[in-house]
């Protein structure tokens, strides 16, 4: 059968950080280049070889520094010439433009195309003065629509939105807070083994549990921390990567699918998400099954969100997650499904996604240093975006 | 359980409707909790729309429904966002009586937010907000949910 809808023809040729940490100070375009020069030098090309650029979520309104910058900026900025371009908000979460990307290069709409994540929210928000409510309304003096139903009942940060699956998962399936805080224990270990994260001081089960409450039941450690920082991937055509230096990465599956109105609180199942509609079509679109993955990336812009990516990919079954993750020895880099060993965006910053598929790149050319899983793995999953938002894929060095 | 408990923050974001959104956040200046209904299908939906997103009918209208509801989903906000809307306060997602798959968030207001409970019946009463811009026509009556008198947790 075919391999994937890309047919083995989507890879991975290089990934590129730029420059995390928290109230930088830079410029969002000026991280943006970083990652993306990064990347390209990262699979052996120049700049002139890129002929496409792809990215989430484009010039957004919203919140400031929750784009650091558009294709346009990275366009004129390097003089770009594109065969291909797109941005986009509505899509299949922060790797939706990722899912593109492979499109045009399987079509032979182009060779080679930088994908780009890119956000500076630390340091906007403390140009906003610190206040999130600021940094949230953009400072206009209307609601944006978006919020028009959580906004007037102080529901204003994800946290909030959130909390109420979460409270109900714990209600229905008895998810403890101690699973809850696996993740997050998991997370900052990583972390510890990774430079650029933003926090790696230990955290004890103790620490977790005394945390300050945020939106019960989320506590402090169960969201992440907003950062400044670019991340970027290069998406080719296997044939165009002939002769690049390193081992192309497959693309063997996508999950852009979503069945379900995207709200926070219409869904049939509240304790299910668009991750569950994501991962439905990630499995129908491939012969591979979740037995085959090593290793799992998950998106934790709050810990019960890595919840529900692990029960939507079919790591566990539905509402018996707290079992799995329990202790971390299942998640941790020597269990049977490591877990967003670069520390995720609980303890290595949000990134806003797109740090899950360098990470997974990272780990599959096995260049993650002390925080390489003992097994090196041959396929991840990666699972981005949270509530009404998702998109997965699988990697694989096979 | 009443709502003697409940102080009235002296901020909220007051929505600024739209015209689909007008007749949910106006209902409330004559006590009644108007929910989008099909004509085609009959069941409730929201948020408000031009079109029943189960049948795809566009005869649909604002309608009344009882207020009386169950809260589905709930956390207990403890972080400040919006100075003069201080925590603790309860944001929940509470099911419609008529129809229970179609929910609202909301504010479960009255009680201690220690004893909210999913499952715990409320039912709606209107607050009475002036927008961002001070206009008269910009007054919106925003639907909160209390405890039903003598109702089981």
């Amino acid at each position: 059968m075919n391999r994937g809808p890309f047919d083995g023809k989507a890879v991975l040729t290089g990934a590129g950080k730029s420059q995390v940490g928290r109230r930088l100070g830079r410029t969002g375009l000026e991280l943006t280049l970083e990652a993306v020069l990064r990347a390209i030098a990262d699979a052996g090309l120049s700049v002139d070889d890129v002929d496409g650029i792809a990215s989430y979520p484009g010039p957004a309104a919203g919140a400031a520094g929750f784009s650091g910058a558009s294709i346009t900026e990275v366009r004129t900025a390097l003089g770009l010439r594109s065969r291909w371009y797109v941005s986009s908000l509505e899509t299949a979460g922060q790797i939706g433009p990722v899912i593109e990307a492979c499109m045009a290069v399987t079509l032979g709409l182009a060779n080679h195309v930088v994908v780009f994540r890119s956000v500076w929210e630390s340091t906007a928000a403390a140009q906003a003065g610190g206040g999130h409510a600021s940094v949230l309304l953009g400072g206009g003096g209307k609601l944006p629509p978006q919020m028009e139903w959580t906004a007037p009942f102080g529901a204003l940060s994800a946290a909030n939105w959130l909390a109420m699956p979460a409270q109900r998962y714990m209600h229905e399936f008895g998810l403890t807070r101690e699973q809850l805080g696996a993740i997050a224990l998991n997370a900052r270990r990583n972390a510890g083994l990774n430079p650029d994260a933003v926090y790696r001081d230990p955290m004890r089960m103790e620490d977790y549990l005394s945390a300050r409450m945020v939106s019960e039941p989320l506590c402090l450690y169960d969201c992440d921390v907003p950062c400044d920082g670019a991340t970027a991937v290069i998406v080719s055509r296997r044939d165009a990567a002939a002769g690049l230096p390193r081992h192309p990465l497959t693309v063997e599956s996508v999950g852009p699918g979503m069945f379900e109105r995207p709200t926070w609180e219409q869904r049939f199942d509240l304790t299910t998400m668009a991750a569950h509609d994501s991962a439905a079509t990630l499995w129908d679109n491939t012969a591979l099954r979740p037995a085959d993955v090593d290793m799992a990336q998950l998106y934790d812009g709050f810990s019960f969100l890595t919840v529900m990516w692990l029960e939507a990919l079919g790591f566990c079954e539905h509402g018996r997650v707290g079992e799995f993750i329990e202790g971390g020895q299942r998640i941790a880099l020597d269990g049977e499904l490591p877990l967003n060993t670069s520390g995720g965006q609980l303890s290595g910053g949000r990134l806003h996604g797109m740090g899950f598929l360098h990470e997974a790149c990272v780990q599959l050319w096995g260049e993650g240093g002390d925080r390489q899983a003992a097994r090196t793995p041959e396929v991840v999953a990666v699972g981005v975006g949270g509530g009404p938002v998702a998109g997965s894929m699988l990697v694989s060095s096979r | 359980m009443s709502d003697d408990t409940y102080q009235r923050p002296s901020l909220r974001l007051a929505p600024s409707p739209t015209p689909e959104s007008l007749a949910f956040w106006t209902g409330g200046r004559d006590g009644r909790l108007l929910i989008y209904r099909c004509h085609g299908c009959g069941h409730f939906f929201h948020p408000p729309g031009p079109a029943c997103w189960r049948c795809r009918s566009t005869d649909v209208a604002p309608e009344k429904v009882s207020g009386r509801a169950t809260v589905a989903a709930f956390t207990i906000d403890r972080q400040p966002w919006i100075p003069g809307f201080d925590p603790p306060y309860v944001v929940a997602i509470v099911e419609l009586a008529e129809e229970p798959d179609t929910r609202l968030i909301t504010n479960v207001v009255g009680i201690a937010p220690e004893d909210v409970r999913i499952g715990l019946e409320v039912e709606v009463f209107f607050e009475d907000w002036t927008g961002f811009s001070g206009d008269e026509d910009s007054r919106v009556w925003i639907p909160l949910f209390r405890p039903v008198i003598g109702a089981k947790e």
